[in-house]
């Protein structure tokens, strides 16, 4: 029941994202321009600021990933469907698991496309360990997504939310984005320091494990008013 | 139909947020078959009432109880309950038909003929492959209603049901209410349409800034009674 409601939350969202392409086109085009526009302060000659790259891809994918939250808590505020999955007989974590799945399907569809071009810009070897690298970037959206998806749900009827939204995840996700740049900094070293790598990548599934059982804890709680 | 619990009651609720008191100490039952009006002017305390009954806002006091119900965790209620809320709880982007097939799966119903059944029900048979973005109000609203009666619940939950809606429309929606009542469903509908209620509700409840005011069975003359309880009106 819980893996079957959580599926079916995200096929739905699924399945509203291919008709319009809204959030994804919007999350896309904004994290393309952010990154070409610090690829102009950053790059001179041919030549990236050291270390600046990792620095850039999680910014990058930081502030893309508010804005595909703030969209699709948007789209379930719009007919107050929200409402709907918590009055549903399914276990209300679960619709939160669904959510979740679909905040990081909608950030690793943009992730596809950042990388490369952050690699490009930067020309950063963000390829040289694929396995390590998809690792940082799985775990590390989880875990930005794990606390967005919890505090964009909360936010939902809250006047100021696209506000509020930045103000409380940015603060929270610091270790998320601190192990997410560490980790892509050591991959990009020009010998890779692999201990290192699977440390911040050990930091950042602890940081998962947390926030998303603390989410699953707090969802329904938080949400009946 | 008439399985899951067999009346609602609410003893002694409130509901306070911060200091402000949208419900006190309002204290009634809804058994099988009622239709019962709950009627106040706004600010009333009427949807938070309804927000209580369908778990979707807790008591800061008080208890609602379901009698006969086979459990008493959350989601087993709400698997008995059916909300209509102003608010359609639909999907715009998504067709009709994806609609229902979404929330009967999420209430465990054998999607294709509750589907089916609910499409015709709301007389949109001919339209469910298209997005309900292209319906208009009338359309959406007997869609989310058929979408809160899906899985068949004991209590429905009406908050304003009749918004948007043309005579014909308004009619129909009313002959499905006491369809239902008859059926052994428990309906409460919240209101400011007196002129709909009447004839329609068997109780009336009726509620002035989160206190509760009457609580009678009722016929006819619903707006005479609203207006010698409320005070002009």
């Amino acid at each position: 029941m819980f893996v079957r409601t959580a599926l079916l939350v995200l096929k739905k969202d699924v399945a509203i994202e291919l008709r319009s392409y809204e959030i994804l086109s919007t999350t896309l085009f904004f994290a393309v321009a952010c990154v070409a526009i610090f690829s102009f302060a950053f790059v001179k000659e041919g030549q990236a600021a050291e270390d600046a790259a990792a620095g850039i891809l999680w910014i990058a994918i930081a502030f893309s990933g508010t804005l595909a939250l703030g969209r699709t808590f948007e789209r379930e505020r719009y007919g107050e469907t929200l409402k709907a999955l918590l009055l549903a007989p399914a276990p209300r974590p679960a619709i939160y698991l669904g959510k979740l799945l679909g905040i990081v399907a909608l950030m690793f569809a943009t992730e596809v496309l950042l990388v490369p071009m952050v690699a490009f810009l930067f020309n950063a070897a963000l390829f040289g360990r694929p396995l390590l690298m998809t690792l940082l970037l799985l775990l590390g959206t989880t875990g930005y997504a794990a606390v967005g998806t919890l505090f964009a749900a909360m936010l939902v009827r809250a006047r100021t939310r696209d506000v509020l939204l930045p103000i409380l995840l940015y603060p929270i996700t610091i270790p998320v984005i601190i192990a997410g740049v560490r980790g892509t900094s050591a991959l990009l070293e020009p010998t890779p320091d692999e201990a290192l790598v699977v440390l911040w990548i050990s930091l950042l599934a602890f940081f998962d494990v947390v926030f998303v059982t603390l989410s699953l804890w707090t969802f329904e709680p938080l949400m009946t008013e | 139909m008439t399985a899951g619990f067999s009346s609602v009651r609410l003893v002694d609720v409130s509901r306070h947020f911060g200091r402000r008191r949208a419900v006190s100490r309002v204290s009634f039952t809804v058994e099988r078959g009622d239709i019962l009006g709950l009627l106040g002017p706004n600010g009333a305390g009427k949807s938070t009432l309804i927000g209580m009954m369908a778990t979707l806002v807790a008591p800061t006091s008080g208890t609602i109880s379901y009698p006969g119900a086979s459990a008493s965790t959350g989601a087993d209620i709400r698997d008995r309950i059916g909300v209509l809320a102003h608010e359609l709880f639909l999907y715009p982007e998504l067709t009709a038909r994806q609609n229902l097939t979404f929330f009967a799966r999420l209430y465990g119903v054998a999607h294709h003929l509750a589907v089916d059944a609910a499409l015709e029900a709301a007389g949109l048979s001919d339209r469910a492959d298209d997005p309900i973005l292209s319906f208009s109000r009338g359309m959406r609203q007997r869609l989310a209603l058929e979408r809160a009666l899906l899985h068949g619940p004991s209590l429905l939950l009406l908050d304003e049901p009749f918004t948007g809606l043309d005579d014909r429309a308004v009619g129909l929606v009313s002959k499905r209410l006491r369809d239902l009542a008859s059926g052994g469903a428990m309906i409460v509908l919240a209101t400011h349409d007196l002129d709909l209620a009447d004839g329609l509700i068997s109780r009336m409840t009726v509620v002035q800034n989160g206190r509760l005011l009457a609580d009678s069975a009722v016929s006819e003359g619903v707006r005479q009674r609203y207006r010698a309880i409320i005070g002009g009106g």
